[in-house]
C-alpha cells in the first residue's frame, strides 16, 4: 500500500510513540475462528430449544384458503405448528415507511402470512420439533390450498393501468417516486456539442453470506424477558423493533451477537421469519432457533440492484459535461423492507449520479415500484454501483462521442482538488476529496500509458484487452440524516466504555459490532495507543444490548469514522483520570507524566515510575493510602455522532484491466487497481481487506451474479451451483493505493471504507469489455456481463 | 427415516462408537453429535466447500457424505488439525496476512489450503486459486487467503533440507 497525505497531518494522541494507529497489527481473536472454535448462531444450542422450519409459499401470488396440518402435529417430535392467524396474536404486523422518504408507502406486512403470500418463499406456517429434520420432516406433511393470483413480476409494466395492483388499499403499485430538477438542464442539453444516452439494466443480486440468518430466540417467562442471539449487524436497533411488535419494554429485550459468517448489509434488517422466531419463544416459553437454509436464503435474504436506468450526458466539444439526466426504475419486491425501508437504494441514485464531476445541471427521476417477488432492500454499498455504473458509463459514452481518451474527459470534470467545500447539485455536501490526487496515483499504479500500447500491440494478434475507468464517491459516518430524521429508531451515535481493572488490563465496550471488518481491532488499536497500553491488554467486548454502550452499529461504512471516534474520546478521559491518580500516589503532576508500555513514565526522559498494574492495585485494593478527596475514576464513556456534515463522504477511483474472449464471450480479468481516501487509516491491511473484499462482490455482480426469475414469479436459480458467485480461480490480483484526507469533524479523522470498492468495481469492469469491444462497434450497459450478453451484442449469437 | 445403525470411526485420532440414523449426512453428525462446530455448514449442496473435512486423508465435503459412509474411516476436522499443531504455521500466515473476516468459511479453507501444501512444494498463484476454487469466501477476495498459503509455501520449501 501506499498513501499520500493532502494536508500536513497534525500530531495528536494517536502520534505517540508505540502508536498502533497506522500500522497493520492481527487482529485479535483470530485464533478461535481458525481453530472452528468461534461461536456462530448456527453452532448455538440452549436447553429446551426447539427448531422452528418455515411452510413456504411456492406461489408468487396466491390467496391461502386453508391450511391443514393434522398429519404434521401427529409427527415425532413435533411439539407446535403454526399458523400466521394465531402468530398474529403476539405479535404486530409492521409497515416499512420512513417520513423522510416523502410519500413513500407500503402495506402492513404480518411474520407469516395470513390470508395471502405475496413473494415465492413467504412463510405460511410454523413447524416447530425437537430437531431440524423432525421440523423438516412434518413440514413436508402441512397441506395449504391455494388460489393464485397474478403476479406482479416486470417492474416496466407495474405501474400499468392494467396491472393487477399488489395492495388495493395502496391504489397502485408505485412505491415512491423522487423527482429531482437542479440547473438549467434543457439549456445545457440545447448548448451542448454531444449528447450520449442509453438505458443501463442491474441484475438483481443478493449478499449469499456463507453463514445464513440464524436466531435463537429464549423467552424466559419467570424473567418476562427474551434473550435474542443473533448475528445482527445493528443488535439495538433489533431490541427497538422486537419489543415494539411482541409489546415488550425495550428493558425486557437483550440482544447478542457472537460471531457473525458474513454480513454486508443482508443481516441490519428485520425479517418476517425472524420476527417470527422471537414471537413463537415468548409463545411456546422455550428456546427457537431458526437457521435459514441455502434456498431459504436466495428466498427470503434481501434482494439488491435490479434497477432499469435511462441516463442522458451533455457534452461540450472540449471535453466539458454540462448536464447528466436519469430516469431510474427499480422493483422492491412486495412489501418495503422494515426498518430501513426498500426506498432508499433508489434514493442514492439520485443522490449519487454525477457526484465525482463539476456539472452542475441535473434532473433526476427515480420510481419504485412493487412486485410479487422476494424483497429487496440494502446491501453493501447501496446504490453506488448503480449511480458508479451510469455516471461513469455516461462519461466513456461522451468521450467516445468526442473522441477524447477517458482519462482525459475526467481531468477535465472532476471536482477540483481545492474546490472544498462544494455541494453536489443533488445537495450532497463534500467536505473535502481527492479525485485528481486520486486518479494521478492510480494512472502511476497501473502504468495506463503502457497498458494502452500493449492493448494497441495485443488488438493486431486478434486478442482484445479493455481498459476501464471508473472514479466514485462514497457515503460513510452516516448521522442521523439516514435513518433517525424519518422516524426509526436506529441510532446514528455510538458509545464506548473503557476501563482499567484492577490488574492493569483494560476492558472496552462499544456499541459497534463485528462481522469480520476489523471493529474489535480498531477499537484495540485507538484505546490501546491513547492509553499507552499493549493492545494484548485491551479487551474489546460488542454485540451485547445488555453490555455495551446504546448505539447504532455497523452498518454504511460507520464503525471506524464513528465508534473509532468515541473509543478515542473516552480513552482520553481515561488517561486523563489515570495520569490524575498516578500524579497523586507519585507526589508529582500530571502534566510531567506519561503513559508508555503500560507503565507510568516521566514525560521528559521516559523513566519508568509505576506499572499501571499496581497502580491498579492501589487504586482498587488500597484507596485507604490514596490522599483524602481523591476518588479514581478509572471508567469513562464517550459517545459520538457526526453533526456538521450529514454524510462524510470519502472517495476514489477504480481501473479494470480485462480480456474478452470474442468467440466464448467470457471475460477474464487481469489486474484491477483502487485508490481511495478514507481519511485517516487506522489498520492499513484491514482498509486494504475491505477494500479487496468489497471489489470483489462488485466484480461477481458485473460478471455472475443475477437471481432469475421467471415471468411467473419463480426463482430458478436458488442455489448455489446455478447463482454464481466469484471463485478464486476468477478473481485478479487487487492493487490499492490511498490517498488521506482526514475529515475535520473527528480528531481521529477517519471515514468509511467498506463499500468502496463495491462501489465502484462492475463500472470500472463494464467500461472495460466496451473498450475491448470498440474495434466491433459494441457496447453493453447491462449487467452480469454473461458469455451471451456478450456474445450477442458482437452479433456472434 | 429407518432405525439407527451403529457406526465405529475415528474422529481427531479419538475412537467413536455410535450410532446415527441412516440420512444423516457428515457435517450434521460431526457438528451435532460431537458437538465438532467447526465444520460449517453453507449450503448443503456441496458447492460452497465450508463443511469440508478430510476422511482417510482426503479432503471430502461432509454435506455430501452420510456418517454411515464414515464407518471404519479416519476423520479429521479443524479442532483435529487445530490441536495436533499440523497447520500452525498456515495458520499464522492467516493471522498475519488477514486472511479470513467473518472467519465462516477459514476452517474449511485451510482444510483445502493444506490438502495442497501437502502433495506440491511450490504452487504458483494460479495454481493455488485453482485448488482453493471449491471453497467459497465471500468477505476477502481471496488475495489475502492466495498471500497466505503462498507465504506458508515458501517457508515450509526453506525449511526442507
Amino acid at each position: 500500500m501506499s498513501e499520500s497525505f493532502t494536508k500536513p497531518q497534525a500530531l495528536s494522541e494517536l502520534d505517540r510513540p508505540n502508536s498502533y494507529i497506522g500500522k497493520s497489527v492481527p487482529r485479535p481473536n483470530l485464533d478461535r475462528l481458525m481453530q472452528g472454535r468461534g461461536l456462530y448462531v448456527s453452532d448455538m444450542e440452549l436447553p429446551r430449544m426447539v427448531h422452528v422450519v418455515f411452510v413456504r409459499s411456492p406461489h408468487a401470488h396466491a390467496r391461502i384458503m386453508a391450511i391443514d396440518s393434522s398429519a404434521a402435529k401427529r409427527m415425532p417430535g413435533v411439539v407446535a405448528v403454526v399458523t400466521g392467524r394465531e402468530l398474529s396474536v403476539v405479535v404486530t404486523p409492521w409497515v416499512g415507511v420512513l417520513s423522510h422518504l416523502k410519500g413513500l408507502k407500503s402495506a402492513p406486512q404480518h411474520a407469516i402470512a395470513i390470508d395471502r403470500v405475496c413473494w415465492q418463499g413467504e412463510a405460511v406456517a410454523a413447524v416447530l420439533a425437537e430437531s431440524r429434520a423432525a421440523a423438516e420432516d412434518a413440514a413436508e406433511t402441512v397441506v395449504v390450498e391455494y388460489a393464485e393470483l397474478e403476479a406482479v413480476t416486470d417492474m416496466r409494466t407495474a405501474l400499468d393501468s392494467a396491472t393487477p395492483v399488489i395492495h388495493s388499499s395502496l391504489g397502485d403499485n408505485l412505491a415512491f417516486e423522487r423527482v429531482l430538477d437542479a440547473g438549467e438542464v434543457d439549456a445545457a442539453f440545447a448548448a451542448s456539442d454531444a449528447i450520449a444516452q442509453a438505458e443501463f439494466v442491474f441484475g438483481r443480486h443478493t449478499g449469499v453470506t456463507l453463514e445464513p440468518r440464524a436466531v435463537v430466540a429464549d423467552w424466559n417467562a419467570a424473567e418476562a424477558r427474551l434473550t435474542i442471539y443473533q448475528g445482527t449487524q445493528a443488535p439495538h436497533m433489533v431490541q427497538n423493533i422486537a419489543a415494539l411488535h411482541l409489546n415488550l419494554d425495550e428493558s425486557q429485550v437483550r440482544v447478542v451477537c457472537k460471531d457473525v459468517g458474513g454480513s454486508f448489509g443482508i443481516k441490519v434488517h428485520i425479517y418476517a421469519d425472524e420476527m417470527a422466531t422471537y414471537a413463537l419463544a415468548k409463545m411456546l416459553r422455550r428456546p427457537v432457533k431458526f437457521v435459514a437454509d441455502r434456498i431459504e436464503s436466495f428466498n427470503t435474504d434481501i434482494h439488491a440492484r435490479d434497477h432499469r436506468c435511462k441516463g442522458r450526458i451533455a457534452v461540450k466539444r472540449d471535453g466539458t459535461i454540462t448536464a447528466f439526466e436519469i430516469d431510474d426504475l427499480t422493483g422492491i419486491g412486495p412489501y418495503s423492507m422494515y426498518p430501513r425501508t426498500s426506498a432508499i437504494e433508489a434514493n442514492q441514485v439520485v443522490n449519487l449520479v454525477g457526484g465525482p464531476y463539476a456539472a452542475k445541471n441535473y434532473r433526476a427521476r427515480a420510481r419504485v415500484v412493487f412486485q410479487n417477488k422476494n424483497v429487496m432492500c440494502q446491501y453493501r454499498a447501496v446504490g453506488h454501483p448503480i449511480a458508479c455504473s451510469v455516471t461513469e458509463g455516461l462519461v466513456d459514452l461522451a468521450a467516445a462521442k468526442i473522441g477524447m481518451d477517458p482519462v482525459e474527459i475526467r481531468r477535465r470534470n472532476l471536482i477540483a482538488d481545492d474546490a472544498y467545500p462544494c455541494a453536489s447539485p443533488s445537495g450532497l455536501r463534500f467536505e473535502l476529496l481527492s479525485h485528481h490526487a486520486s486518479l494521478n496515483k492510480l494512472l502511476a499504479m497501473m502504468d495506463y500509458e503502457g497498458l494502452r500500447a500493449e492493448q494497441a500491440r495485443l488488438r493486431r494478434n486478434n486478442i482484445h484487452r479493455g481498459i476501464g475507468i471508473a472514479s466514485f464517491i462514497e457515503v460513510t459516518n452516516p448521522s442521523a440524516a439516514f435513518y433517525g430524521v424519518g422516524g426509526a429508531k436506529i441510532s446514528s451515535q455510538d458509545g464506548v466504555a473503557v476501563r482499567l481493572d484492577a490488574q492493569g488490563a483494560v476492558v472496552c465496550q462499544t456499541s459497534i459490532t463485528e462481522q469480520g471488518q476489523g471493529s474489535e481491532s480498531l477499537t484495540a488499536q485507538i484505546v490501546g495507543s491513547v492509553l499507552g497500553v499493549s493492545m494484548e491488554r485491551v479487551r474489546v467486548i460488542l454485540g451485547d444490548t445488555d453490555q455495551t454502550p446504546y448505539g447504532g452499529g455497523t452498518w454504511a461504512s460507520r464503525g471506524a469514522g464513528i465508534g473509532g471516534e468515541a473509543a478515542l474520546q473516552a480513552a482520553k478521559i481515561l488517561r486523563k483520570n489515570i495520569l490524575d491518580v498516578a500524579a497523586a500516589i507519585l507526589q508529582s503532576s500530571p502534566a510531567e507524566l506519561d503513559i508508555a508500555n503500560n507503565t507510568i513514565v516521566n514525560i521528559s526522559d521516559g523513566t519508568p515510575r509505576i506499572e499501571l498494574r499496581e497502580l491498579a492495585r492501589i487504586v482498587y485494593f488500597r484507596p485507604d493510602t490514596l490522599p483524602p478527596g481523591l476518588q479514581p475514576e478509572l471508567m469513562a464513556t464517550r459517545h459520538f455522532v457526526p453533526r456538521q456534515y450529514p454524510f462524510a463522504f470519502t472517495n476514489g477511483v477504480q481501473a479494470s484491466w480485462l480480456e474478452v474472449d470474442t468467440d466464448t464471450g467470457f471475460v477474464k480479468l487481469l489486474r484491477h487497481w483502487v485508490v481511495e481516501d478514507c481519511g485517516t487509516i487506522i489498520n492499513p491491511q484491514l482498509v486494504d481487506e475491505q477494500i479487496r473484499g468489497g471489489v470483489v462482490q462488485g466484480l461477481g455482480a458485473a460478471l455472475f451474479e443475477k437471481c432469475i426469475y421467471d415471468e411467473r414469479g419463480q426463482l430458478t436459480n436458488a442455489n448455489m451451483a446455478d447463482y454464481l458467485v466469484p471463485m478464486p480461480c476468477e478473481m485478479p490480483d487487487i492493487d490499492i493505493g490511498h490517498v488521506v484526507s482526514p475529515t475535520a469533524e473527528s480528531e481521529l479523522g477517519a471515514k468509511g471504507a467498506g463499500e468502496a470498492g463495491t462501489a465502484g468495481a462492475a463500472a470500472a469492469v463494464a467500461n472495460a469489455v466496451n473498450d475491448a469491444l470498440k474495434p466491433f462497434g459494441a457496447i453493453i450497459t447491462e449487467i452480469p456481463l454473461t458469455p451471451q450478453l456478450i456474445l450477442t451484442a458482437l452479433r456472434r449469437i | 427415516m429407518t432405525a439407527v445403525l451403529s457406526i465405529s470411526l475415528d474422529v481427531n485420532g479419538e475412537r467413536v462408537e455410535t450410532r446415527v440414523f441412516p440420512r444423516t449426512n457428515l457435517a450434521d453428525f460431526l457438528r451435532e453429535q460431537l458437538k465438532l462446530a467447526g465444520t460449517h455448514v453453507g449450503c448443503e449442496h456441496g458447492v460452497c466447500g465450508a463443511c469440508t473435512v478430510r476422511v482417510n486423508g482426503e479432503i471430502v465435503r461432509s454435506c455430501l457424505m452420510l456418517a454411515v459412509q464414515a464407518d471404519g474411516t479416519s476423520v479429521e476436522t479443524i479442532e483435529g488439525l487445530s490441536d495436533s499443531g499440523e497447520i500452525s504455521d498456515l495458520q499464522n500466515a492467516f493471522r498475519e496476512r488477514n486472511a479470513l473476516q467473518c472467519g465462516f468459511c477459514t476452517p474449511a479453507m485451510l482444510m483445502a489450503a493444506q490438502d495442497l501444501l501437502k502433495d506440491e512444494a511450490e504452487p504458483d498463484r494460479a495454481r493455488i486459486r485453482e485448488h482453493l476454487s471449491g471453497n467459497y469466501c465471500r468477505c476477502t477476495g481471496y488475495q489475502a487467503i492466495v498471500d497466505a498459503v503462498e507465504a506458508t509455501a515458501r517457508a515450509r520449501k526453506g525449511r526442507r533440507p
